[in-house]
């Protein structure tokens, strides 16, 4: 019980310091951003990556990896759209459409593959 | 006015990525963090090309957002959906606190490759 409440208090104060972090954090210099508000968004979706990325890590199967990988997909497509919408450059939304694309054949096979069939079935 | 529906949009979605993202961390099972992170990331990013359509208008961008939104609200519940099968069929145990498993009662052993 006492590692339980342990765990939700490194937890809660991870996930504020994550917070106030990005509040305070400029923007990164290699980009034109047009306004704060997206390089926190930015950030923001950097962070539900790497949260999807512990995930990844951590997984005890091999479900786990692949669920988490599926996620991180769709969340590029939204950090594309962010990218799209706060450096002006309208090419980030083709690089959305394609990885939308691409990650969904590439998990309908990774889901073939878990099953323990071949490809042509 | 437009701008302004549209960052709301954005600030939705960011909020439902994180919500799909922290029951990716926390939930016990495959089962469960399909549930939870499919849906939720699912309509987070839907929101923030909804907010990015609104923001650019019928432009190129505009409409290549509408179209990545279709795709997306399309294609993730059939890969979340083959991933949950293939993951049953690998054996993946549902966790300790499960009620009912129907799929297990209508899978016949002859079924199962």
């Amino acid at each position: 019980m006492n590692a339980r409440i342990l765990r939700w208090i490194v937890g809660v104060a991870l996930a504020g310091a994550v917070g106030v972090g990005i509040f305070y954090l400029g923007m990164p210099s290699l980009l034109e951003w047009q306004s704060k508000f997206l390089a926190r968004a930015f950030w923001w979706l950097l962070f539900c990556a790497a949260l999807a990325l512990f995930r990844v890590l951590k997984g005890p199967t091999a479900a786990d990896r692949a669920v988490a990988v599926d996620m991180l997909g769709i969340l590029i497509i939204g950090l594309c759209a962010v990218l799209s919408l706060a450096t002006g450059r309208d090419w980030y939304i083709d690089i959305a459409i394609a990885w939308a694309l691409q990650s969904f054949i590439g998990i309908l096979a990774l889901a073939k593959y878990l099953e323990g069939k071949d490809f042509d079935e | 006015m437009n701008e302004t529906i549209g960052i709301g949009f954005i600030v939705l979605g960011l909020l439902f990525d994180f919500f799909g993202c922290v029951g990716l961390v926390r939930l016990p099972d495959v089962y469960n963090r399909l549930q939870a992170a499919a849906k939720c990331v699912t309509l987070g990013t839907c929101g923030i090309l909804f907010g990015l359509f609104l923001c650019k208008g019928f432009g190129a961008t505009g409409i290549k957002a509408l179209l990545c939104l279709s795709f997306v609200l399309l294609t993730a519940p059939v890969s979340a959906h083959a991933l949950a099968r293939a993951s049953f069929r690998a054996g993946v145990k549902p966790c300790e606190g499960t009620v009912v498993d129907d799929y297990m009662k209508d899978l016949e052993p002859k079924n199962i490759n």
